[in-house]
Order: C-alpha cells, then structure tokens, then sequence
C-alpha cells in the first residue's frame, strides 16, 4: 500500500525537523465561499487542515467553536456544502491533507457508508469523531481504511495504558492527544514539560505513529510543545473570525496572519 | 425486539450499552471514557453491597420519606364517570418530586468514590433542587447546570438550590433550556471528572447514568406494588399506570415492578409534551415519530432535522421540555409493552385545573400532561378498571406559569 498524504506531510515536516501545523476551521464559517477563501488562503503556512462539519449539540467544544458552529449553522451550513467546500479545496491544493472533524450523530443521519464514500470522493484524508471512542468504532474505522480515509483516534490524560496500547495498535497513520481535562479552547492548565513527558510515553508504544498535540494550543503556547510531531490550532482561530466579524475586518487576512505567526513559532 | 422476564430493564442491554441492540449505548468523548468506566465499575459493586443498601433504604425512609401515599381520587373519579382515577402522590417526597431519588443516589455514590464535588443539570430545576439538598446533606460543594430561559421561568426552584448553598451556572447557548445545559454539564464534567462527579437528572445520557437514575426511581414501583397489594388484596386486572415522559425518569420508576405483567393486565401509558396547540414544535420524540439519533450520548428517539441537527422543543413544561427521550423508554415503545401519546400545553393546563378543583392535589404541569390522558380515557371505561397516575411533582414551581395563563394566583 502506498503511504497517505498524511504520513507523507509527516514525513516531509519531520525532515524539516518541525512539527505539522494543523489548523481547525467550522466549514461553512461564517458563509460557505469565506471559509473555502479562509481555508485556502491559510493552507499556505498550515501543514494539514482540518474541517468540522458544525453540530448544535457539541459536548466537547467549548465557547470559541461553539460559536463558529451556531454561526454556520445559522448560514445554512449542510453536510453537502461540507464536502464540496473540502472538494474545492482539493481541486486547487491536491497536495494538502484536510481532515473532517464532526461529532457522529450527523454521519448517523447521513448514513455511515453514504458518509465514507462520499468522503473518498471528495478526496478528504481522515476523519475525527469525536464522540465515538475506541473500541466501539472499530467497525466504523475499519471501513474508513477500507475507502482510503484515515480514521484519527483520539487520547487523552485520561486513558489507561492498556486502553492506549490497544488505541495505538490499532490506530492508522496519526493519533490525536487531547493535552489536557478540558474542552476546546480552555487555557492551557498544564505544564507543557509534563504534556511532553505524556506525549513521549505514548510516542514510544509506536515510534512510527504521527502524534499530534492539541487543545489549549495558542500563539502563547505552541513554541512550549514543538517537539511533537504535530500541534493543532483550532479556537484561536476561530476566535478571530469572531473578532474580525465584530470589527467588520477581513477574516481571512486576518487569520491567515495568525496562521503564519504560528507557523513561524515552530519552524 | 423483546424484553426478558425477571431480569431489570436497566440490566438488559448488551455489552456495548445497548438495549434492543441499537438504543443507548455511550457516545462520549475519550476524556470521558475513564470516569464513566470508574463509575460503572463502583455503581456495579455498590449495587450489591448491602452496607450501600441499608444506606440507602435508611435515607429513602428517614429523608425523602418514603413510602408517598397511593390515593383514590374519588370526585375525580365520579366527575368523570367510568375508570377509578388514583394517583400515587410521589409528590410528597422531600422537595417535592420524584427527582430526590435519584439525586440522593448521586450523592451517595459521590461520597463512596470520594469526590467532594457533584455538577447536574436541571430543566424544572426540580433536579437542580434535589441534587442541592442532597449536596447539602451529605456535604458536597454543588453546582447546577440550568437554561436561563428555564432559570427565569422555575424561579422557585432556582431560590431553593441558592439557599442550599448551590451554584447557579446559566446556560445561554442555544435554545437555553434542557438540552443545552444537560450539553454544557458535561463539557463542565470533561475539564473536571478528576475530582468532580456528575449527576445526569434523568434516564437519559450515556448508558451508566440510564442504569443508575433507573435504579433509583424504581423505589417508586416497589412502593406501589405493596399498596396495590394492600388496597386490593392482589393486584388488580385491570391497571392502566399513566405518567408523564420527558427524559423518562419518574415513568420508569413508577413501571419498573409491573413491566413483567401482560399488558393486557397492566397497560403503561406514557404521556410525553405536545407543545403548544397551535405550534409546530413540540418535545414528543415518541409519540410524534422522531427519528434515532445520538444526543448527550446516548442513541434514542430524538427530535431532529434531516441533517442531525437537534431541533428546539417547545412545552410549558420545563421538565418535559427535551428532545430526546431515555432509550429504556425506545425500548419499551419498539417492543410494544408501552405506548406512549401526547398532551398539548393546553390539555395540561385544562387537566390541572380540573384536578385541583375536584381534589386537594396540586400536581405539576409535567404530571399534569398525565392527568390530561387520565382524563380523556377515564369516562371511556369501566368502574373495574384502575387508572393509577404519578402525581411525580407539585405545582409550586409552576406558579408564575400558572398565574400567567389562567390569571389568579394559586
């Protein structure tokens, strides 16, 4: 089998000796051709991007990406208009991973089968759900593999080692660690010495699975954390799509700035 | 899809949470996996400590009050004609409603696994209540989840849980009712199961706290059965047990000793909230056919768009106002031992005021949608036939609703 785009962008930022940077937008934020123009323009400085499909029940995002969704929402975001924005984005930068981050309830309605292949269609790399954990969606992350699309598991401070064992072993080519008890966007509240001492214990069950850092992740923070393979960058940036609304600015100069401070941090 | 014999309908679900292979289950994030697993494993052991039973048992009697009285209400009954009206007045529990229980529980599992903080919800803020007194009582620092539309509309209950010494945390995402304070509870419960437990105020939410609010309710039940027991000699033939349904907590305590029986014999009637009359929206995911879809962790009948996107519920009920439902309560719909319908806002109110007029019960507006089936069903059968309703909580809280729309105080 030939390497994803995922582990090739690893690899290549690994020889960079850098981590990936991976941003996090709510598609469809504030309207569908912004966040297609936002994403674009912010590939330039991010590594891989990922795309939540926005949800109006999300029991795991705090206040900055609940914002995000309920404004998408509110714009008429569908799950279709997901796809093609993520299908238009490939159509330009083919060479970039984007992966679709959601929670399950809308693959549920969409049809789990109907979801992955139309996922595979529109060229998207990998897939985060966050409420559906290991080991109930093996089943699930086993037809992902089947159609090409990585299925990403996630860890956290809270999972044993034999639960981490068994998640690694069976993960694909990246694993994302939550850094911390919160929700997305809380303050980092731990020691980045310790989130990297965690992190390298999970590195080393598999040295050749692409871990990647995220939650409370900011310009403050992300120089702190750079020995990982990857570091996530989700509210803060929808925080200033928020912030550039409110000031009638344009957002995608704007988060492109942020994306490229980030950037920047960690090279 | 069928139910088994003498075995709890909280325990008949399969490995992975689910019951009738595809209701319930446990949809949560990673971080959430660890607590839920530790809280399985203590509700497993306490279940069959009988240190934990006798505990329990002694707070049921000596501090909610257990046994509530099972009355007939007979100018109800002889207003309406057919059907004998009785009603289990689970009410007259400490607070004032069924919610006690299953806070109590909270509590006592809370102290046992030595966390010193408890978080809830509340829709009625009845949950929110109780889960304050017990905090109070068992000395555990409290805060309560609660939609500040709810927050301006139960005030009553939202004084009580402040001078029990609780945290009110207004929720003002969404709808800013139920639903988005049950989401924001357990985001709260994500950043801080370490050393925070939480308590789910109703059969709803991932699999372990269907089990355990389940648990606790079914006190009610067992209370009946001894009374029909009394009352009647043996249990009747004819038994129509009507309650409301808005999560299905007090509708599964009041069914759990019976579900064995025929339905024939003991029918179950659940009566979930229809919103208002003339408006598209409601909070009736199983009478009103709702498609199965994942809410606060758990697959149920949930009121939802095409997409998946929860949609807003609408009912003068607080506590009844939640768009999805318990999966025991699916269960009990798909293999047919329930059935369940629904009341309007104005069958409710209609239905409260004709209890209160012929009988010295003041119940709710969410059993008060019971009373409206009992009502309606009543003159249609025989003398021999007993409707037996859970009069699961008191209309205090209602007051400001209840002077609002039909205009004297009460």
């Amino acid at each position: 089998m030939k390497p994803s785009l995922i582990s090739k962008t690893f690899n290549k930022t690994q020889k960079e000796n850098r981590p990936a940077l991976l941003t996090y937008i709510v598609a469809g934020d504030n309207t569908k051709k912004k966040s297609l123009e936002i994403l674009k323009s912010i590939s330039k400085y991010a590594d891989i991007c990922e795309l939540g499909f926005p949800h109006n029940t999300p029991i795991a995002d705090g206040g900055q990406i609940q914002t995000s969704a309920y404004r998408a929402i509110k714009n008429g975001i569908k799950i279709n208009d997901v796809f093609s924005i993520a299908n238009q984005f490939k159509k330009t930068k083919s060479d970039k991973p984007i992966i679709l981050m959601g929670y399950y309830n809308m693959i549920y309605q969409y049809n789990e089968n109907k979801f992955i292949d139309k996922c595979n269609k529109s060229k998207i790399d990998g897939l985060i759900v966050v409420d559906l954990p290991y080991p109930e969606n093996k089943p699930f992350a086993l037809k992902c593999k089947k159609k090409g699309v990585n299925f990403i598991q996630l860890v956290s401070p809270t999972t044993s080692s034999d639960r981490l064992k068994q998640i690694i072993r069976d993960s694909h080519d990246m694993v994302y660690y939550i850094s911390m008890l919160s929700t997305t966007g809380g303050k980092l509240k731990v020691a980045p010495k310790k989130i990297l001492e965690r992190y390298n214990k999970i590195k080393s069950l598999n040295k050749n699975k692409n871990i990647v850092i995220g939650f409370g992740i900011t310009e403050k923070t992300i120089k702190s954390l750079k020995k990982a393979d990857g570091l996530v960058v989700g509210s803060a940036i929808c925080k200033e799509i928020t912030s550039s609304i409110k000031k009638r600015q344009n957002a995608v100069t704007n988060v492109t700035n942020i994306v490229r401070k980030l950037k920047n941090k960690i090279k | 899809m069928k139910l088994k014999r003498n075995i709890p309908l909280i325990d008949q679900h399969d490995k992975q949470g689910f019951w009738g292979g595809k209701f319930g289950g446990s949809f949560i994030p990673e971080t959430l996996k660890k607590p839920v697993e530790d809280l399985t494993k203590e509700f497993k052991k306490l279940r069959k400590n009988k240190k934990f039973i006798k505990k329990r048992d002694y707070y049921f009697k000596n501090y909610i009050g257990s046994p509530t009285s099972f009355i007939k209400l007979d100018n109800l009954s002889n207003h309406l004609g057919g059907a004998q009206i009785w009603a289990k007045v689970v009410s007259e529990a400490n607070g004032g409603a069924h919610k006690i229980y299953n806070a109590t529980v909270h509590a006592l599992i809370c102290k046992a696994m030595g966390k010193k903080y408890i978080v809830g919800d509340t829709g009625a803020g009845y949950a929110g209540k109780m889960l304050s007194m017990a905090a109070k009582k068992f000395g555990l620092k409290c805060k309560i989840f609660m939609g500040a539309k709810d927050i301006r509309r139960q005030k009553p209950n939202c004084d009580a849980m402040r001078k029990n010494g609780a945290e009110i945390v207004p929720v003002l995402s969404g709808s800013q009712t139920l639903v988005d304070a049950v989401s924001e509870c357990m985001r709260y419960w994500v950043s801080n199961c370490d050393n925070t437990h939480m308590c789910v105020g109703s059969t709803v939410g991932p699999n372990i706290f269907v089990k355990i609010c389940g648990w606790s309710t079914a006190q009610i039940s067992r209370e009946l059965k001894s009374q029909l027991k009394n009352e009647f000699k043996k249990i009747p033939k004819k038994i129509k047990l009507i309650n409301c349904v808005g999560g299905g907590s007090s509708a599964y305590g009041f069914w759990s000793e019976f579900i064995d029986y025929d339905k024939k014999q003991i029918e179950l009637v659940g009566v979930e909230a229809g919103g208002p009359k003339k408006s598209k929206l409601h909070a009736a995911p199983l009478s009103r056919n709702a498609k199965i879809g994942i809410l606060h962790g758990a697959a149920s009948y949930v009121c939802q768009n095409n997409e998946g996107q929860i949609q807003e519920t609408e009912s003068i009920s607080a506590g009844l106002d939640y768009p999805g439902v318990s999966p025991i309560h699916c269960f009990l719909k798909d293999s047919k031992r329930a059935r369940y319908t629904y009341a309007t806002d104005e069958d409710a109110l209609n239905a409260y005021q004709m209890v209160t007029k012929f009988e010295n019960l003041n119940p709710s507006l969410e059993p008060s949608h019971a009373f409206a089936e009992a009502i309606k069903i009543a003159p249609k059968l025989s003398k021999n036939t007993i409707i037996i309703v859970n009069s699961c909580g008191d209309a205090k809280k209602d007051r400001d609703i209840l002077k609002e729309r039909l205009g004297k105080r009460r």
